[in-house]
């Protein structure tokens, strides 16, 4: 579904050039859960933002769906993402003065979709990740679990066929985390979608159908398929 | 309206502080602004006073007058120029000048005093009271019931004043378009007697009043009388000529547009700031949504349509406020000048475009220049 070739990435030109990725090469397929792990400053970030479409690699490509993601226009790129992609924001990112409802449509009325019709879909996903009685509250009202799952049902409101997830337990309680993200494997994770878990958190490694690590911007281990394990 | 607006405005609304301050700004700077410019268009207005009350196509004047109130006499002959000029259907001598009237009860009260012609009476005001033909009698003056009527003690028919020692009656009550600037009350009387009775320089006439015969012979009077060393203004120039002079010969355009520049500053300054904080407050929620898939344009329209709603809100109710107040005020004071011109409020409308449009410059800057790698790094 998704094949990252040979990326590589600097920031900086001459003295001040600093390498965030050194040929990496991976691949994610329809009904994976990859987790992408290794320390603050390794590349993770880094590597999440090419592989959305959001920052060019210097060298390398990326394909997803058969398309070539760096050899689109800007304009593609922002349908790719608004088409394909589902994205869990470390900080959630939800608009404070919107409802969960309002927020959890965005994604729909960027797609020129009703009003009426994106508000029903929020309600929909809503429902599906148990916040029915909180539709109407703007998120500075729910707890940080509960906000996840908002962000969450965001993401995935477009059903999109690549789920990505920064840091999804970064903000939560071991028990909580080992919940969501039980959740997001049984409710989500399907034939038709892949996901991409960018973590540090190793409480949630057994969840994971495959894992790389990273480490100074190189893959420095390729773990799977943990699912048959 | 699409739903990303609908989005947007929900963004803007249900920040009451920011959308109540910003709303607050724009108002305030639209009431200053309006305020402003209607009291200088007032102002304008009521220094044109004769000139509209008169109401005479063409004025020959002596080239040196400003205003209406200079009172530069011509000498006779001219009269006589100006009645032989091919086009003109007639033309009549107005007096117009300053009188010390003292009254029944001994004060001493200045008034402008018009002189109209003897045998036309032509700029005669219209009669409230009285007929026009009594101004024929000995002694008799009309007086205007203007704002700055009370000052002649509200004279009724028969009310007798001393004007430089010599006696006037009041024989009617007219009614003018508009009042003078200048507070003082104005009585008409007859060229003949206003030159009798009051103090005179060697001419007499201040001003001649035209009656073309059409309006293409203007041109023709104006080049004539220009040739015999005076000057000839229609209505409208002579109105366009005594505004200018207002308003760059004294300090009184200087000001009002100084003030009218602190408004535009002040309601810059309260929709600028608080739009940008809003963005500021919002931006890594703009740049998730950017992440997203929202596209530039998008985003631009949000912030734009953002800033309109304020700045049209603020515009209506500014200008609501401005009129009541100028209503109010002109309900309370009689003499209070302000008049509120299409000038006046497409002028308001165009500096509340210049606010929204630097709100939104700041706005869109600031969210088109966010990189949604940044909202992943955190």
């Amino acid at each position: 579904m998704l094949q990252a070739k040979n990326i590589t990435k600097w920031f900086g030109e001459g003295e001040a050039k600093t390498y965030a990725l050194h040929d990496v090469s991976f691949e994610v397929n329809f009904g994976e859960m990859l987790y992408i792990v290794g320390p603050s400053g390794s590349g993770k970030t880094t590597l999440l933002s090419i592989i959305s479409g959001i920052l060019r690699p210097n060298e390398g490509s990326v394909t997803v769906l058969d398309k070539d993601l760096w050899q689109m226009s800007d304009s593609d790129l922002a349908d790719f993402r608004l088409y394909t992609l589902g994205f869990v924001f470390q900080d959630f990112h939800l608009f404070k003065k919107l409802t969960c409802k309002e927020n959890v449509a965005i994604p729909l009325i960027l797609q020129k979709k009703p009003m009426d019709e994106a508000l029903a879909a929020a309600l929909k996903e809503l429902k599906m990740v148990g916040l029915e009685r909180r539709t109407e509250l703007n998120p500075n009202r729910l707890s940080i679990g509960e906000q996840q799952r908002v962000a969450i049902a965001r993401a995935i409101v477009t059903e999109p066929t690549l789920l990505i997830l920064d840091e999804p337990t970064a903000s939560l309680d071991g028990e909580t985390g080992k919940r969501i993200i039980s959740f997001i494997k049984e409710n989500l994770l399907n034939e038709k979608r892949a996901i991409i878990i960018v973590t540090h958190d190793n409480r949630i490694y057994p969840y994971a159908s495959r894992m790389i690590r990273m480490e100074d911007g190189r893959i420095t281990e390729k773990a799977g398929n943990l699912d048959e394990d | 309206m699409t739903g990303l607006l609908q989005i947007a405005l929900k963004l803007l609304a249900n920040d009451r502080g920011k959308f109540f301050t910003l709303i607050v700004g724009i108002t305030f700077a639209v009431v200053l602004m309006l305020l402003m410019t209607s009291l200088f268009a007032g102002i304008m207005q009521r220094t044109a006073a004769n000139i509209y009350n008169i109401g005479a196509k063409v004025w020959v004047m002596d080239p040196s007058v400003n205003t209406q109130t200079d009172n530069i006499p011509m000498p006779d002959y001219i009269l006589d120029v100006v009645r032989s000029i091919e086009g003109v259907s007639y033309a009549v001598p107005m007096y117009s000048g300053s009188g010390l009237l003292k009254l029944n009860d001994g004060r001493y009260q200045a008034a402008n005093v018009i002189g109209i012609d003897d045998a036309t009476l032509f700029g005669r005001p219209n009669m409230l009271q009285g007929e026009i033909a009594d101004i024929y009698n000995n002694d008799a003056y009309i007086a205007i019931h203007d704002s700055e009527f009370s000052k002649l003690n509200n004279p009724v028919l028969g009310s007798t004043f001393e004007v430089n020692d010599y006696r006037g009656v009041v024989v009617g009550i007219g009614e003018a378009l508009m009042s003078g600037l200048f507070g003082t009350p104005t009585l008409y009387t007859t060229f003949n007697r206003a030159i009798s009775d009051l103090p005179q320089m060697r001419f007499t006439i201040t001003y001649i009043l035209v009656e073309p015969k059409n309006v293409a012979d203007v041109a023709h009077i104006k080049q004539t009388v220009s040739e015999a060393g005076y000057l000839a203004l229609t209505q409208k120039e002579f109105i366009k000529k005594n505004t200018h002079y207002y308003m760059y010969q004294t300090g009184l355009g200087t000001n009002v547009l100084i003030m009218t520049v602190i408004s535009f500053i002040v309601g810059l300054s309260i929709a600028g700031q608080t739009f940008y904080a809003f963005v500021l407050e919002n931006i890594e929620e703009f740049g998730a949504l950017k992440a997203i898939g929202a596209k530039k344009q998008e985003l631009i329209e949000m912030i734009l349509f953002q800033s309109s709603v304020v700045g049209f809100i603020g515009y209506g109710l500014g200008m609501l406020i401005a009129m009541v107040l100028i209503a109010l005020a002109k309900y309370r004071l009689a003499n209070y000048a302000a008049l509120v011109t299409f000038q006046s409020l497409a002028f308001c409308f165009l500096m509340v475009l210049a606010i929204v449009a630097f709100s939104s410059y700041l706005g869109i800057r600031r969210v088109t220049r966010i990189d949604p790698f940044d909202i992943f790094r955190g």
